[in-house]
């Protein structure tokens, strides 16, 4: 039997609103340490939105966000960001090699990132450590996303945000990321919060899962919860009839 | 020069306007608009300067060199409309180029202190400042435009508004400063510059016309570089907020 997780990030009745448009609406709830929690949800209900709030890049109208206990405005923004990390679906890479994308956490601080740990965090990610100077333009669009993951694991966060980084993948890389991000989570304990618009993903691999719909949470729980869902709304979010 | 002879070079204008009425450029308007613009603005100017060599009063220069200050800044502000507070950074820079040059003419007694130099050497200084402020300006809000995702990238990773902006911040001043140090690469190649051309035209010696052009141009590259250096530094922080958060920022045309 599991004990019971802490808690790692919490909101507590937060709205989020960009030029007059309500994007989040009275968030609550919690996302436990150690686990996997997938957003789901269709187009515009503001998953992204949850999380560049968990990173910092943008703050809250009102309620409050705690980071392990301690309000997110208690942290010094870069050393929150380092904490929290984030990897998003455009997988945005700087022009150069890997190695210098993957380098840029450790440049950003005024140090330098050592070969052999870039190899390491490569062979993590499941690509081989020849990739190491390749130019990222001759990347794929799964390779790219392994080496985002890996550059943002450069920092070695304790929470690791991650949005749609599957959605633009085929089936063997899409299973590749899964295993990669089971991993990371039972090696190193850390949490994950994984937006995915694919259900079976967030069935497979999440521990717990937030339904999100127009800037609300409509049901929260274990990932099960997708195979019966309470209310209407997200019963038809599952069929499909709403995206 | 008599009016009479001037008023003949008026054909050199209405060479474009015949060529733009029978081409169908649409070039007309502005051309005439430019053309008596240019001409009431320069005898203004002209009757001007010579009220305030007369006068050799330093009010007056420090009123001329205000005056050219306030027009570069209007000229330039559109361009940096979207970032914040743009109208007194450009005044600061434009003051900033204007003490260091002429501090450094005047205090290592490279020029006289004369109206006759200051204000025609200013006029040089503070327009180039705004034209490569403009050009700064315009690419700098062009490359925080189109590289929000890399900005974000670097935040998002721990970095610091200064670093997230520092490619676009690099990119923007060699971009704007580029055109100057080219266009010093060819000078006397292909074109004499006006300045040089006019003292020679007026009967300088040119080796002397040559010496003073080059005092102008060094003068110039110095005003280049550092109007973008310091529109640049002085405009970046206005773009993130007290928690290294990037500000949604849209290019105004």
């Amino acid at each position: 039997m599991e004990t019971a997780s802490t808690t790692a990030i919490q909101f507590n009745d937060v709205s989020f609103s960009a030029e007059g448009d309500q994007i989040l609406r009275s968030i609550s709830g919690d996302f436990p340490e150690g686990k996997i929690t997938t957003l789901v949800g269709p187009s515009g209900a503001g998953k992204t939105t949850l999380i560049k709030l968990c990173n910092g890049l943008i703050s809250p109208d009102s309620g409050e966000i705690l980071i392990k206990g301690k309000p997110i405005h208690d942290y010094e923004p870069t050393e929150l960001r380092r904490k929290v990390g984030l990897a998003l679906q455009s997988a945005t890479m700087t022009s150069g090699t890997v190695m210098d994308n993957l380098n840029m956490p450790r440049q950003l601080q005024g140090e330098e990132l050592p070969e052999a740990e870039a190899k390491e965090l490569l062979y993590h990610v499941g690509l081989q450590e020849s990739f190491l100077h390749h130019r990222t333009k001759d990347l794929s669009g799964g390779q790219r996303q392994k080496v985002s993951i890996a550059r943002t694991l450069v920092n070695r966060p304790k929470i690791l945000l991650l949005d749609e980084i599957t959605s633009s993948l085929d089936r063997v890389s899409q299973q590749d990321i899964e295993t990669l991000i089971a991993k990371i989570n039972h090696s190193y304990g850390t949490t994950i919060i994984w937006i995915t618009h694919n259900l079976h993903q967030a069935l497979n691999v999440g521990d717990f899962t937030w339904v999100m719909m127009a800037g609300e949470v409509v049901e929260t729980g274990e990932s099960s919860l997708l195979n019966a869902p309470k209310t209407e709304r997200v019963q038809r979010f599952v069929k499909g009839e709403i995206e | 020069m008599s009016y009479l002879t001037l008023s003949i070079t008026l054909i050199f204008v209405i060479i474009p306007l015949v060529l733009s009425k029978t081409l169908n450029l649409g070039l007309e308007r502005d051309t005439i608009v430019a053309t008596v613009r240019s001409i009431i603005q320069l005898l203004i100017v002209g009757y001007l300067l010579q009220y305030v060599f007369a006068a050799d009063n330093f009010i007056y220069i420090v009123l001329m060199i205000l005056l050219m200050i306030a027009a570069a800044t209007q000229n330039a502000r559109r361009k940096g409309a979207s970032i914040k507070g743009i109208t007194w950074k450009l005044v600061v820079t434009f003051i900033f180029v204007e003490v260091l040059t002429q501090g450094i003419l005047l205090g290592l007694q490279i020029t006289p202190a004369t109206p006759q130099y200051i204000i025609p050497i200013s006029g040089m200084v503070i327009g180039n400042s705004m034209v490569l402020g403009i050009l700064f300006l315009n690419r700098f809000t062009s490359e925080i435009e189109t590289h929000q995702d890399e900005t974000e990238l670097v935040l998002s990773l721990g970095g610091t508004p200064k670093q997230a902006i520092h490619n676009q911040l690099i990119a923007s001043i060699k971009a704007s400063t580029i055109p100057t140090i080219e266009s010093q690469k060819t000078i006397g190649l292909v074109q004499l510059p006006g300045m040089m051309s006019g003292q020679i035209i007026a009967g300088a010696d040119p080796v002397q016309a040559v010496q003073f052009q080059l005092l102008i141009l060094f003068l110039l590259l110095t005003t280049a570089v550092v109007t973008s250096i310091m529109l640049g530094f002085l405009s970046y922080p206005t773009l993130f907020n007290d928690r290294m958060q990037l500000l949604r920022f849209e290019k105004e045309d």
